[in-house]
């Protein structure tokens, strides 16, 4: 059983995003970096399914990314995959879905994964279209957004979340891609023996010009802030204090009364 | 500029959403179809040509890719536009790597000589333009305003093979609990609500303002509190005359379940979380702190 994963590392989104000399997309000082939150779960789930398996699979982890990422392999290493590669690319954060998926695909041809995950979608970029568009290239089914996982000798059982509270049970032959959604799993904390023995692993390092990187299909340009709510009232410092200004306003909209309960 | 719309259904009926793609239509001045891989009783009413199949299989997602490139053979679009959807999520990046075509994702609002998407968990918004001739896009739930569309469409059979890889055993329909969508005040919690224990803080609110606790996904997820109260895209569309935000940063998919509400009081310690966008009041504030102020505070009143 031959299992890859494919992760990005993304900024903390609290964090405060400075638009880069283009405005093609923020610049990188100042942030802190960690594991996309649905990459997790995609981590975990191949490691469960590893657990599961015994010591007949295998997890490969991908990340594409200038050397910070390096520090994301290794978490995912930790976490239990058995080997990781880097393609090492420090022009990742500004490449487009295609060429990501290029990237991914060119390097998962022809090593015969029976199973690849994703995460649903990135937290910066949102696109959730690289799953797809990997699977696609590789000529192989895919699911997106899967909330459990099943594994049958040549095929896996999964529900994916709908609209409405509503899922759906799906059957796919192997080889397969799913993208995983929130929920799935609880991705585990890693143990220090772990880390430390991550730290110590030789990763497969690769060029964008070896994994079949090709040209973007779409410019970004243009990043900002989003527009806060233009009538809005931005209210800050003591609780006691502004918890009576809140209850004037919402007075004074005949939200609810001064007096009794809501209308 | 020829625009082809996907359709969706669910359940044997047109989804409601389709209007939004008619939003997103009347802001072009563009000759309009629309391709439906599903069973409808009643078609969508717009004068246009409407590429039609009843797909069998609602998730046999390479055959509905195949459906709607034969419809795209036939009507040759400049662009193909989907709901960003969980049909969406499937379809089109499908539909775009067939075409070799760009494809924008998750579109709020046209401008700026292309399309301005939310990123960085809707915190940021950046300008997206597509470099290829044909273009795939879809549009962010809630963005565009439903436009109801009249006339008979022209109805036009198409075909295309079914695919053996993907067997649709059933669906789950949600689990049955509190109907959010009637509350006149809903009190949510988020993940900056940081623990289960502070949940009763989120709890005594709603109590003292008579309304009912509702949840995002990540409170959800961790088991605070039951899924049947989760607000957004995957649970309920709830438009309550008070919507308070505990903790919650305010994803795309929570934002578009709560924007029909009457008025936003959003508590956040960060004051560029993207629930500012829809707040009539943020409080900047430690959630631990501010709610049992406001929680005293209208008891105080009562």
């Amino acid at each position: 059983m031959n299992i890859l994963v494919c992760i990005k590392q993304v900024p903390d989104m609290e964090g405060w995003f400075v638009p880069n000399d283009s405005g093609s997309w923020f610049e990188e000082g100042g942030h802190v970096w960690r594991m996309n939150e649905y990459d997790l779960c995609a981590v975990e789930e191949a490691v469960r399914l590893k657990d599961t398996l015994g010591g007949a699979a295998r997890v490969t982890v991908l990340s594409i990314g200038p050397s910070r990422v390096v520090e994301t392999i290794r978490k995912a290493l930790a976490m239990g995959c058995d080997h990781g590669v880097h393609i090492d690319d420090s022009s990742a954060p500004e490449r487009d879905s295609w060429q990501i998926a290029a990237m991914i695909a060119g390097f998962a041809a022809d090593r015969g994964f029976d199973l690849v995950f994703t995460g649903m979608q990135s937290e910066d970029r949102s696109s959730a279209q690289v799953g797809v568009l990997v699977a696609e290239r590789l000529g192989i089914a895919s699911a997106t957004g899967i909330t459990s996982l099943v594994w049958h000798d040549d095929s896996v059982t999964v529900e994916r979340e709908l609209e409405r509270g509503r899922r759906c049970q799906l059957r796919l032959k192997l080889p397969v891609l799913l993208t995983c959604q929130l929920g799935l799993n609880t991705p585990r904390y890693t143990t220090l023996p772990n880390i430390m023995k991550s730290k110590r692993a030789v990763l497969t390092v690769l060029r964008p010009e070896d994994s079949g990187i090709e040209a973007p299909r779409v410019s970004s340009s243009e990043f900002r802030p989003h527009e806060r709510n233009a009538a809005g009232i931005v209210l800050e410092g003591d609780a006691g204090t502004v918890a009576l200004q809140v209850l004037a306003l919402l007075d004074e909209r005949g939200i609810i009364p001064a007096q009794g309960g809501v209308r | 500029m020829k625009l082809m719309l996907v359709g969706e259904t669910r359940e044997g009926a047109l989804v409601p959403e389709v209007a939004e793609l008619f939003g997103f239509a009347a802001c072009h001045d563009a000759e309009v179809s629309m391709v439906l891989a599903g069973a409808v009783g009643d078609l969508p009413s717009f004068g246009g040509r409407l590429y039609c199949k009843d797909a069998g299989n609602p998730f046999d997602m390479a055959f509905h890719k195949r459906l709607v490139l034969a419809a795209v053979e036939r009507e040759q679009p400049d662009a193909i536009v989907f709901l960003h959807s969980s049909y969406g999520w499937e379809v089109a990046p499908r539909v775009a790597f067939a075409l070799d075509a760009a494809q924008v994702s998750a579109i709020a609002r046209i401008g700026d000589g292309g399309y301005v998407v939310e990123c960085c968990n809707g915190k940021m918004r950046r300008t997206v333009k597509p470099l290829s001739s044909r273009i795939v896009l879809t549009i962010q739930p809630g963005a565009f305003a439903p436009v109801v569309t009249e006339g008979t469409p022209e109805v036009i059979a198409i075909e295309a093979e079914p695919d053996s890889t993907i067997e649709f055993l059933g669906s789950i329909q949600p689990e049955r609990g509190i109907d959010l969508t009637r509350a006149g005040v809903i009190v949510s919690a988020g993940r900056g609500m940081v623990s289960a224990e502070r949940i009763e803080l989120v709890r005594a609110l709603a109590d003292a303002l008579g309304g009912e606790v509702g949840a995002s996904r990540p409170v959800v997820d961790a088991g605070w509190l039951e899924r049947s109260r989760q607000v957004g895209t995957s649970g309920q569309n709830v438009s309550p005359a008070l919507y308070v935000a505990c903790g919650i940063s305010g994803a795309i998919q929570h934002l578009a379940g709560m924007k029909g509400s009457g008025f936003v009081l959003a508590v956040n310690t960060d004051a560029d979380a993207p629930v500012g966008s829809v707040a009539d009041v943020l409080v900047v504030a430690d959630v631990a702190e501010f709610l049992p102020a406001l929680t005293a505070a209208i008891r105080e009143q009562q």
